[in-house]
């Protein structure tokens, strides 16, 4: 069973002239768990991942698997598999082919291509040219990739990005899977609610820089709570709340108590003897969380 | 992750798209249509007509030499493509997540490709000494498919073919823009090098220039060709100097391409 090495960020610097893609990031992703790495398009997710991999040259700083660079890894595929954006294929080769051709790089054995397209679920689409895939198999054919050497760490750049419904259910298990098994895995994402339920540890950057790293709970910071309640005769409740000394807003469903707790709003309607047809605690919840910590343009 | 893993990767990945045996094709008939055409001309004129003609003996390597003349641009191609595809389909983040070490990657591609080459050479001259010999035996004319000369004619042709898609490793590596990279091989091999050529052989200082143009190389290289017949009395190189330039200019493309597009970030 390989196992995972953490990946250390440190100081990673990208500029592009005068602007910096990415400043100063430093972060380690612990083995053993899903880590999401978080940021709206743009903000430099995959200029780091890219650095990671020795794809482009840091104009600072290193990002190391267990200290030691991707170029000087001496089994790269075995070690890290890594899968950035779909579209990396000759659109006249066919999936099998297209993972030989890497297989024989590293110096895989043979079986490696096939065995890699039966966990993605390509198993028979193998000897199609990859030009007719679909999105989501295409997704999947880079997992394949990803996966060619059996390795203990994982550096997905948006994986669920394409996948429908199943898809997205069967790479959240497998991804939870292979953390199980004791590997690293970093996924990036440009939507919180699309690893939600995925990830054990959020990092998340904006413009460049790291602005919030920790457990995905420890984004649930929201200090305002909101009932949302519902009853037939909606004036009298609001009334009934109101004078208990609640802030009370009309929605089109109902009325908005803020800063209250649901318990409390119904005990205040049970004392009226109003009957409820709602009764909802609201949360400001992860992904306003996220929203904030990113800025604006995060919003998509 | 040495030479040999890149070199069969990369040899894969030549084999497993149909770009080398469409381009071998169209190779083989256009090299066979010539070789075999213009071996009925000019034996039908020997022959026939009583007109102005080669001696018998300097006929077949002449016609054989299609093989490289009109054949070479062919592994250019192949070379070029081989190595502009990567960027085009950006490919070269799997190849370098598979082989970090770039040099190692385009040195695997660069021998793949000459031994590409040296295959199409292979299958052009089968094209050109197969229609050839058929017609010039129809008219009567010894092929010579049994001298020695011959035979060392076939080994310097496959040569240069092999040197020539080596030439479009560098061109690809210098130029990755696929469009650019063929119209640049078309633009100068079927128009620009004939013209700098005849241009070149107008005077003797500018020849003593011409005859280092990589295709003035190659006719060197091969020993004959239509075109050195019909710039007669023209200096060349030796046949191991012709070589020499062509693997230079590879040589120089290829590493000028590796400290440019080559090591640049892939994005």
């Amino acid at each position: 069973m390989p196992t995972g090495v953490p990946i250390e960020f440190a100081h990673l610097t990208k500029s592009f002239g005068a602007v910096d893609a990415v400043s100063d990031l430093s972060f380690t992703v612990e083995p053993g768990q899903v880590t999401g790495f978080l940021g709206p398009n743009g903000a430099g997710k995959t200029t780091s991942l890219r650095m990671l991999l020795g794809l482009v040259t840091p104009t600072s700083g290193t990002a190391t698997f267990g200290g030691t660079t991707y170029g000087r890894l001496g089994s790269p595929l075995t070690t890290v598999g890594a899968s950035l954006e779909a579209a990396s294929f000759h659109p006249g080769r066919s999936a099998h082919n297209h993972l030989a051709v890497y297989a024989q790089a590293a110096g895989l054995p043979s079986t490696a291509p096939a065995a890699a397209l039966e966990k993605v679920g390509l198993g028979a689409y193998g000897s199609r040219r990859v030009g007719g895939y679909s999105l989501g198999m295409r997704q999947r054919l880079g997992l394949a990739f990803a996966l060619l050497g059996d390795p203990g760490v994982l550096v997905l750049d948006e994986p669920i990005n394409g996948l429908d419904p199943e898809g997205i259910k069967w790479i959240r298990l497998l991804l939870r899977g292979m953390a199980a098994e004791g590997r690293t895995v970093l996924i990036s994402s440009h939507l919180l609610s699309e690893v939600q339920q995925t990830v054990d540890d959020v990092i998340i950057i904006s413009h460049g820089t790291l602005v919030h790293r920790g457990e995905l709970s420890s984004l649930d910071v929201s200090d305002s709570k909101q009932v949302q309640v519902n009853a037939d005769d909606r004036d009298r409740l609001a009334e009934a709340i109101r004078s208990a000394g609640f802030e009370v807003s009309n929605l089109r469903s109902g009325v908005l108590v803020e800063n209250a707790e649901a318990s409390a709003i119904g005990r205040i309607a049970f004392e009226a003897g109003i009957p409820l047809t709602a009764l909802s605690q609201k949360r400001t919840g992860l992904e306003e969380s996220f929203l904030t910590l990113v800025g604006e343009e995060g919003a998509l | 992750m040495n030479i040999f893993a890149s070199l069969r990767s990369e040899i894969t990945k030549l084999t497993s798209t149909r770009l080398w045996w469409v381009l071998a094709i169209i190779m083989v008939g256009y090299v066979a249509l010539c070789a075999g055409g213009l071996a009925a001309i000019l034996a039908g004129v020997g022959t026939r007509a009583g007109g102005p003609v080669l001696p018998d003996a300097q006929l077949p390597p002449l016609i054989y030499s299609f093989a490289t003349s009109v054949g070479y641009v062919f592994p250019v191609l192949l070379g070029a493509l081989a190595v502009t595809s990567e960027f085009r389909f950006q490919s070269l983040t799997p190849t370098f997540l598979a082989t970090p070490r770039r040099g190692t990657v385009l040195a695997g591609k660069m021998i793949a490709l000459v031994l590409a080459g040296a295959v199409f050479g292979v299958l052009a001259l089968l094209a050109s000494m197969g229609a050839g010999a058929a017609v010039l035996g129809a008219f009567g004319i010894d092929p010579l498919l049994g001298s020695p000369d011959t035979w060392a004619f076939v080994g310097r042709s496959v040569l240069a073919m092999a040197l020539w898609a080596g030439i479009g490793v560098g061109l690809g590596a210098l130029v990755p823009s696929q469009i650019a990279a063929i119209v640049i091989v078309l633009a100068f091999t079927q128009f620009l090098e004939p013209l700098l050529r005849f241009g070149a052989s107008i005077t003797d200082w500018s020849a003593e220039i011409g005859k280092f143009l990589p295709g003035a190389a190659s006719d060197a290289l091969v020993g004959s060709s239509i075109f050195t017949l019909m710039s007669a009395g023209g200096s060349q190189l030796e046949w191991w100097q012709g070589a020499l330039v062509l693997a230079a200019i590879a040589a120089v493309a290829t590493a000028i391409g590796y400290f440019t597009s080559w090591r640049r970030d892939v994005s």
